[in-house]
C-alpha cells in the first residue's frame, strides 16, 4: 500500500524542497506511524492479526464510499449527500428483497440480480440528480448535495416507514458478511475497489483530467477539456460507490433502516482529507485516501482499547481531525509558495 | 467652499518620486491642480499617471516628496485619510454594491441612524435624493444600483465620492464603458460641478474625450511629466507625440517609424465572424481571418478585444452572430466545441491558462491526449512530445518533468503555447501574447507567431499594447468601446495612426 506516485523528485531543488512537497503524503503516514505505535504501547490485544482483521472491516465500508469522494474531491467539489445515498440504495435492495413474514413493510420482492441492478440505477439516477444541479443548474456542490442528503432520507424513510428490514439478495449478504477463509469478503470487495479507482486516477485519461480539473478549472477549459463532462461523471461516480458500500453496509450491519450510515458521511471526508488530499482539488489520491482510512479506522479501533471515557473519544477525534485538516492547508501553502523561478 | 487665491493651487505636487522594488514608477514629478479645474492625464500604460493618482488619493503613502493642499503639506497613510481631506477617486471598476439600493450607495458608511441606532430609512432616501437632485441626476433612491445603466451607476458613484465631502475628484478612464450620451451627460455633470469649485483629474486613454473636457492636459511618459498645456492650443497629433515621445528614448523610438502592412488578399478565408455581440462586451463586430495571416486586434483597455478572443473560444457566449471556420457554421458553445471546430487560445493571464503544481509534459499534452490514447495515459508518448517542443522553443530549463510553476514567465507562455503546436489548429487566438515579458521572450514570441503563419494558420492577435500589434500583425483592425473603429490594410501604420484611431 503506497502512497500515490509522486513524480521522482526534480535533480536540482534540494531536499527540503522535496521534503516540502511530500509534507501531504508524508504527514498522514507519520501520524499513522505514532498512533499505532502510541496504541500498540498502551494496549496488548491491539497489535494482533485479529485486531488488524478487527480494523480492516471497520474501514470497508468506509473504504468503498471513499473511493468515489476522492474523485469529487480532487476535482475541488464535496458530495456531502454520500452517507445518504448508501443508506437509500441500501434500503432500495432490501426493498426489492422477499423479506421475512413478520417485517411489516410493503415491498417489492425481485430476484436478487434485478434487485441489485435497481439498487445501483438509483444510485446512478441520485448522482446524476447532482451532476445535473451542479453543472447545468449550476448550484454549488455543496447545497446541492446538502439536498440530496435530505432527499436520500426522504428515500429512506418513505421505503421503510420507520421499519427494519433484514434480508437482501444472497450475493449482496455473501459479500457483506461473509468471508472466504480468514479474510471477510468486504474487505476484499473494498480492495478491489480501492484498487480500481487507484488505476482510474493514475493510468487513464479520465484520471488525468479528474486531477486537471481540480488543479486549475479554467485553464483546463482553455485547454479545451470537457470540464462539465468530468464533474458530472465524478458526482455519479461517487454514488455509485456510495450505493455499492450502502449495500454491502446493509448485509454487514444485519439490517436495513432509517439513519443507520450517519456517521459514515463524517468518516469518509475525514478519510479523504486526513489522507493528504487536497480539498483545493487537484493533489492527492487514492494512496492518501487508503492511510487516511487507516488513520482513522487505528484512531476509533485503537481508542477502544485504551478504554478512555467515550465522551472524551469523541472530543479526541474532533481534535485529530483539526490538526490534519491544518496539516492539509499548511502543505497547499507551502506548495503554492513561489519555488525558485530560473 | 475654502477660499484658495487663484494664484495658489488647490492641490501641489512636488518632486515626487515612487519606485517599486528599484524600478522606478515616477521621477521627481511636479504637478498642479487649481480650484474649479478640469485636468486631463494622458500617458501610456505604465507612464506613471495610476501610479501618481494612487499617491494623492492615499493608497501608497511611501514616496518621496511633498503634497500640499491649500499651501499646506500632508501626507496620507491611507485612502481614509484621504477622503477626509477632501480627495476622492472614482475607479474604471465601479467600487458600487449592485444589492445594495441607490439611497444606501450614496450614504454608504454615514447612513444615518435613529435613536435607536438603526438605520433611519427615510432620512437616508430624503437625503440622497437632495443630493442626487442637485446634482442633476435622476434616478429613484429606492431603486437596487446593480438595475441601473452603467452610465448611471457611475454618475451614482460620483454622488457618493462628493457626498463624503471631496473637493477633488480623481477619475480612472470614466468614459471607456459609456456610450456617447452618456458620456455627454457625465461631461454636463462635470461642468457644473466646476462651477462650484470643485476639481477634477480626468484620466483617459480617449484623447477626444480628454479634448473636450479638460481645460488643462498633462502628459506623462517613463514615469516623467513631460509636459503640461492649456488645452486651447492643443490637438490630437501633438499630445501623441508627446505621449510616444521621439528620438530620446530609444525604447519608444524602434516603433514611431511607420510600417507597412501587406495583408495577404488572395489566401482563403479560415474564419469568418459576422454581426458578433456580447452585451457589455462588444457590438456587431465581423472579421475574417485568412490562411497564414495574423490579424491584430487593437484597442485600450475595456475596448472589448480581450473579450472578443475569449468569446471566439467559446468561454463567454456570443448572443448574436455568426462564425464560419472553414466554410462551416459553428456554435462556440462551449471551449470545447471551439476546439473541436480548429479553435485554439492562449488567454492574457498566465494563471488561468496553466497547471502550475504539474510538470511541463503534463501542461503541453492536456489539450491533445485524446489523440495519444483513448482510454489509457501514455505518459512516454507525452514526455516525448513534450520534449520535442522543449527543443524546438528553446523552453529553459529543458527539463519537462520540472513543475511548470517553477520556469519564468516567458518560458511559460511558451509552454502555453506549445500546447497547441502538437496538431496545428486552423485558427490560433492570443489574448495579449507578451504581456508582461522581457525582450528576449517576446522576441521569441514573435518567431512563433511568425513560425505559425509560415504553417498557414490564421491567428488573431488581441492586444491592448500595440507594440504588440504593430510587431506581429499582418492587418490589424482598431476597436473603441466595444466596435471595430477602423482596419489597417495593406497600407503604412504606426504607432501614433494606431492611438489616433482608437
Amino acid at each position: 500500500m503506497s502512497v500515490t506516485e509522486a513524480p521522482a523528485p526534480p535533480r536540482r531543488s534540494s531536499f527540503s524542497d522535496w521534503m516540502r512537497n511530500q509534507l501531504r503524503n508524508i504527514a498522514p503516514f507519520a501520524t499513522l506511524l505514532v498512533l499505532v505505535i502510541l496504541f500498540s504501547l498502551a494496549s496488548p490485544s491491539f497489535f494482533t492479526f485479529d485486531n488488524l482483521q478487527n480494523i480492516l472491516q471497520q474501514i470497508s465500508v468506509t473504504g468503498i464510499m471513499a473511493v468515489g469522494l476522492t474523485f469529487v474531491i480532487l476535482c475541488a467539489e464535496i458530495d456531502l449527500s454520500v452517507a445518504s445515498i448508501a443508506n437509500a440504495v441500501g434500503i432500495v435492495v432490501a426493498f426489492f428483497t422477499l423479506q421475512d413474514s413478520t417485517v411489516n413493510i410493503a415491498n417489492i420482492p425481485l430476484p436478487g440480480g434485478f434487485a441489485i441492478i435497481l439498487a445501483l440505477i438509483a444510485s446512478v439516477l441520485m448522482g446524476a440528480a447532482n451532476a445535473f444541479g451542479m453543472t447545468v443548474i449550476g448550484i454549488p456542490s455543496f447545497i446541492m448535495t446538502l439536498a440530496m442528503l435530505q432527499i436520500g432520507s426522504g428515500i429512506c424513510a418513505m421505503l421503510v416507514r420507520g421499519q427494519i428490514a433484514y434480508a437482501v439478495p444472497k450475493v449482496i449478504a455473501t459479500l457483506g458478511n461473509g468471508s472466504i477463509g480468514p479474510i471477510p469478503w468486504i474487505v476484499i470487495v473494498a480492495a478491489i475497489i480501492l484498487l480500481l479507482g487507484h488505476l482510474v486516477l493514475t493510468y487513464t485519461r479520465f484520471g488525468r483530467y479528474v486531477y486537471m480539473v481540480g488543479g486549475n478549472r479554467e485553464a483546463a477549459e482553455y485547454s479545451g477539456v470537457n470540464v462539465r463532462g468530468i464533474l458530472a461523471a465524478v458526482m455519479i461516480i461517487s454514488a455509485v460507490c456510495s450505493g455499492i458500500a450502502g449495500m454491502l453496509g446493509v448485509a454487514h450491519f444485519g439490517s436495513a433502516q432509517q439513519d443507520e450510515f450517519d456517521n459514515y458521511l463524517l468518516d469518509s471526508i475525514s478519510a479523504v482529507v486526513v489522507g493528504g488530499t487536497s480539498l483545493f482539488g487537484g493533489q492527492g489520491g487514492i494512496g492518501n485516501t487508503i492511510i487516511g482510512l487507516f488513520v482513522l479506522g487505528v484512531l476509533n479501533n485503537g481508542l477502544d482499547h485504551v478504554r478512555i471515557d467515550s465522551f472524551l473519544k469523541i472530543l479526541i477525534r474532533g481534535l485529530i481531525l483539526l490538526l490534519a485538516l491544518i496539516v492539509n492547508v499548511y502543505a497547499q501553502r507551502l506548495r503554492s509558495r513561489p519555488g525558485s523561478a530560473t | 467652499m475654502p477660499s484658495t487665491p487663484p494664484d495658489r493651487p488647490l492641490l501641489e505636487l512636488s518632486g515626487i518620486s515612487k519606485s517599486f522594488g528599484g524600478v522606478a514608477a515616477l521621477r521627481s514629478v511636479d504637478f498642479a491642480l487649481r480650484a474649479g479645474e478640469i485636468h486631463g492625464l494622458v500617458g501610456e500604460n505604465g507612464a506613471g499617471k495610476s501610479t501618481m493618482m494612487k499617491i494623492i488619493a492615499g493608497v501608497h503613502s511611501e514616496y518621496e516628496g511633498v503634497m500640499r493642499i491649500d499651501g499646506k503639506p500632508v501626507r496620507f497613510r491611507s485612502a481614509r485619510d484621504a477622503l477626509a481631506a477632501g480627495i476622492g477617486m472614482v475607479h474604471q471598476e465601479l467600487s458600487i454594491v449592485p444589492e445594495l439600493s441607490v439611497a444606501e450607495n450614496v450614504l454608504l458608511g454615514v447612513q444615518p441612524v435613529t435613536r435607536l441606532g438603526l438605520i433611519d430609512w427615510r432620512r437616508m432616501v430624503r437625503e440622497a435624493h437632495e443630493h442626487l437632485a442637485a446634482l442633476g441626476i435622476e434616478v429613484n433612491p429606492r431603486a437596487s444600483a446593480g438595475s441601473l445603466a452603467l452610465g448611471l451607476q457611475q454618475l451614482v458613484e460620483i454622488a457618493r465620492v462628493l457626498f463624503s465631502g471631496a473637493r477633488i475628484i480623481i477619475l480612472d478612464e470614466p468614459t471607456s464603458a459609456l456610450s456617447p450620451p452618456e458620456v455627454e451627460r457625465l461631461f454636463a455633470m462635470l461642468r457644473r460641478l466646476r462651477g462650484t469649485g470643485r476639481s477634477f483629474v480626468f484620466i483617459s486613454h480617449f484623447l477626444d474625450d480628454i479634448l473636450h473636457i479638460s481645460d488643462t492636459v498633462t502628459i506623462f511618459r517613463n514615469g516623467r511629466r513631460i509636459e503640461t498645456a492649456p488645452v486651447a492650443g492643443i490637438d490630437k497629433s501633438w499630445i501623441i507625440q508627446r505621449m510616444i515621445g521621439t528620438g530620446h528614448d530609444e525604447l519608444a523610438s524602434s516603433y514611431t517609424g511607420e510600417m507597412m502592412l501587406d495583408g495577404r488578399a488572395d489566401a482563403p478565408v479560415v474564419m469568418q465572424a459576422r454581426g458578433l455581440t456580447r452585451s457589455g462586451a462588444f457590438r456587431n463586430v465581423s472579421l475574417d481571418v485568412r490562411a497564414g495571416e495574423v490579424l491584430g486586434v487593437y484597442g485600450f483597455m475595456g475596448s472589448g478585444q480581450l473579450e472578443l478572443a475569449r468569446s471566439l473560444f467559446g468561454k463567454q457566449p456570443i448572443e448574436s452572430g455568426e462564425v464560419q471556420v472553414g466554410g462551416q457554421p459553428v456554435r462556440l458553445s462551449s471551449t470545447v466545441a471551439a476546439k473541436r471546430a480548429g479553435i485554439a487560445f492562449v488567454p492574457e493571464s498566465r494563471r488561468s491558462m496553466l497547471f502550475a503544481q504539474e510538470p511541463v509534459y503534463k501542461n503541453v499534452s492536456i489539450s491533445i491526449l485524446e489523440r495519444i490514447g483513448r482510454i489509457l495515459l501514455r505518459p512516454a508518448v507525452e514526455r516525448r512530445i513534450a520534449e520535442s517542443h522543449v527543443k524546438r522553443l528553446q523552453i529553459r530549463p529543458p527539463l519537462v518533468d520540472r513543475p511548470l510553476g517553477t520556469l519564468s514567465g516567458g518560458n511559460q507562455q511558451k509552454v502555453a503555447l506549445a500546447k497547441w503546436l502538437t496538431h496545428l489548429p486552423k485558427i490560433l487566438v492570443l489574448s495579449e501574447p507578451t504581456r508582461g515579458m522581457d525582450v528576449g521572450a517576446k522576441d521569441d514570441v514573435v518567431k512563433i507567431v511568425k513560425s505559425l503563419r509560415e504553417a498557414g494558420i490564421g491567428v488573431v492577435v488581441a492586444s491592448t499594447e500595440p507594440e504588440t500589434v504593430l510587431s506581429l500583425a499582418d492587418r490589424i483592425l482598431v476597436m473603441k468601446k466595444g466596435e471595430i473603429a477602423r482596419e489597417f490594410a495593406r497600407e503604412p501604420v504606426s504607432k501614433d495612426r494606431l492611438l489616433a484611431a482608437a
